[in-house]
């Protein structure tokens, strides 16, 4: 069963075509990680699976709804690239904000900052926090609904090893406990840490599989061999 | 719609506002100043009775059109209105929120300039006293959704601002205040007619006098009508979707 259905998705922007009718699927329960350089439209991707980009043609199914269906705004948490919380606000205010729009808990509120160690930092204004707490604030107001798709766009930029190792852990609990992440990331050596792999390059997928099926498809050892090797033939 | 949403939204605009004292103090004392400005000017003579109680009730359009603008820019360019798409919030929960603080906040600027109008400055009004403070609210929430409506329009907070004397000026310019509306060209005054903010002087201008006359009861329901126009206009800028 598939999370998440993109059926020949067309997105154009700033007139340019940055979605070449892409095709893919995610599957339910899977940490699907998304991988591309730079502006091969990641954020793009994501930005229509949560149903606020406007497309030119084909379409995205989520959880069995058209994307940005109402019935799955309570079902979907979402990450954006840049931190979207209020900076003149503390990440507790931040967080009952999102939680009462939600109708999540305080409770909830406490086990967001928690499950992305902020308690320490929780009565701090955003603006005075450091560019990884404030995407940590960013990725914590995403959990807070308990959602059944995550879609985080590059939760870990910016991140020390340590609290990279602890959020991929928490990627793969909320996995266990039935929901689907997709996970985006231009750092290829987050690839071996997801379950399924979606590699795009200029608005057109490269590649899908588990990481294992990439290496034996293209005989490489490192993910980031496979990744240019994949180019290479494609070319 | 929900209470609830709405009731959160206003909460955190008002959590922000109060993360900013200097931008409450200067809501407040800006028109406290230019009221005694006035009445210093004018020796507390007619002219200050005349233009005192239209411009503490039109101050509160200014200032909040202002403030929207700028903070639904904000939430605009930095990604919160977006991540707001994606959760169960209705866009009237937005615009109500931001409504309903905006106009909490206009109630303790009229209520103070007020205080020292009538109080200090002495400044007199025939009508109820209290009729000037709830039409300087009225004027707040119009300025307030003509804000949310224009910010749609700006992409920077220069723009913005710029939006200001171009929306404003003109208004204050044909309302009524500087010429009488029965002198002004006839085209001049056929645009004065289709702008908001002359029937808001005008009711101003009749609390002031005590005349207040069936005309008042038209001009209240006109401003009422523009408030809802403007937060139509400004749902209908609110994408859920954008390129
Ligand atoms: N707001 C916009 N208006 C016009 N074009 C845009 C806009 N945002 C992105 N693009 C273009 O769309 C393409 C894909 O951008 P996108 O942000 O999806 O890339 P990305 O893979 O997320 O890159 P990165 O890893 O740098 O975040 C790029 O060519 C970019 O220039
Ligand atoms: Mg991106």
């Amino acid at each position: 069963m598939n999370a998440v259905e993109v059926e020949r998705l067309r997105v154009v922007r700033g007139g340019k075509v940055v979605l070449h009718d892409l095709s893919c699927g995610v599957a339910s329960g899977s940490v699907t990680g998304l991988l591309g350089p730079s502006g091969s439209g990641k954020s793009t991707l994501i930005r229509a699976i949560v149903g606020v980009q406007r497309v030119a043609g084909g379409g995205v199914r989520v959880l069995g709804s058209p994307a940005g269906a109402k019935q799955l705004r309570a079902r979907v948490g979402y990450m954006t690239q840049t931190p979207s919380v209020y900076g003149d606000l503390t990440v507790r205010e931040n967080l009952r904000f999102f939680a009462s729009v939600l109708g999540a808990s305080r409770d909830r509120v406490e086990e967001a900052i928690a499950e992305v160690s902020l308690l320490e930092d929780a009565d701090r204004v955003v603006a005075r926090l450091s560019g990884g707490q404030r995407a940590r604030v960013s990725l914590a107001a995403a959990l807070l609904g308990a959602p059944e798709l995550l879609v985080l766009d590059e939760p870990t930029v910016g991140l020390d090893p340590v609290l990279r190792r602890d959020l991929w852990r928490l990627f793969h609990e909320l996995a266990e406990q039935g929901a689907t992440l997709i996970v985006s990331s231009h750092v290829m050596d987050e690839a071996d840490r997801c379950t399924a792999l979606l590699l795009i390059r200029e608005g057109q997928l490269l590649a899908q599989g588990t990481p294992a099926e990439l290496r034996a498809r293209t005989g490489a050892e490192q993910l980031d061999d496979a990744f240019l090797r994949l180019i290479e033939t494609r070319s | 719609m929900s209470l609830r949403v709405t009731l959160a939204v206003a909460a955190r605009v008002l959590a922000q506002l109060r993360r900013d004292p200097r931008t409450i103090a200067l809501i407040v004392g800006v028109p406290c100043l230019l009221e005694a400005l006035l009445k210093e000017l004018f020796r507390g003579g007619p002219v200050f009775q005349h233009a005192g109680p239209p411009l503490l009730g039109l101050f509160p359009f200014v200032t909040m059109f202002l403030v929207t603008s700028i903070t639904m820019l904000r939430e605009r360019t930095s990604g919160t209105l977006e991540r707001l798409m994606t959760m169960p919030l209705a866009k009237l929960d937005l615009l109500a929120g931001y409504g309903l603080a905006f106009a909490l906040v206009a109630v303790v600027q009229a209520a103070v300039v007020s205080l020292l109008s009538f109080g200090l400055l002495g400044l007199h009004v025939e009508g109820a006293r209290i009729v000037v403070v709830a039409l300087a609210v009225a004027n707040a929430v119009l300025g307030s959704a003509l804000g949310l409506f224009v910010s749609a329009f700006a992409q920077t907070e220069f723009q913005a601002v710029q939006f200001m004397p171009a929306m404003v000026f003109p208004q204050i310019l044909l309302c009524g205040l500087f010429v009488d509306r029965e002198a002004m060209a006839t085209w001049l005054r056929w645009i004065s007619d289709a702008l908001p903010l002359t029937y808001a002087y005008d009711a101003l201008a009749r609390t002031a006098t005590g005349t207040y006359g069936s005309r008042f009861v038209v001009d209240v329901c006109v401003v009422g009508g523009c408030i809802l126009v403007a937060l139509a206009l400004g749902a209908a800028t609110l994408r859920r979707r954008t390129a």
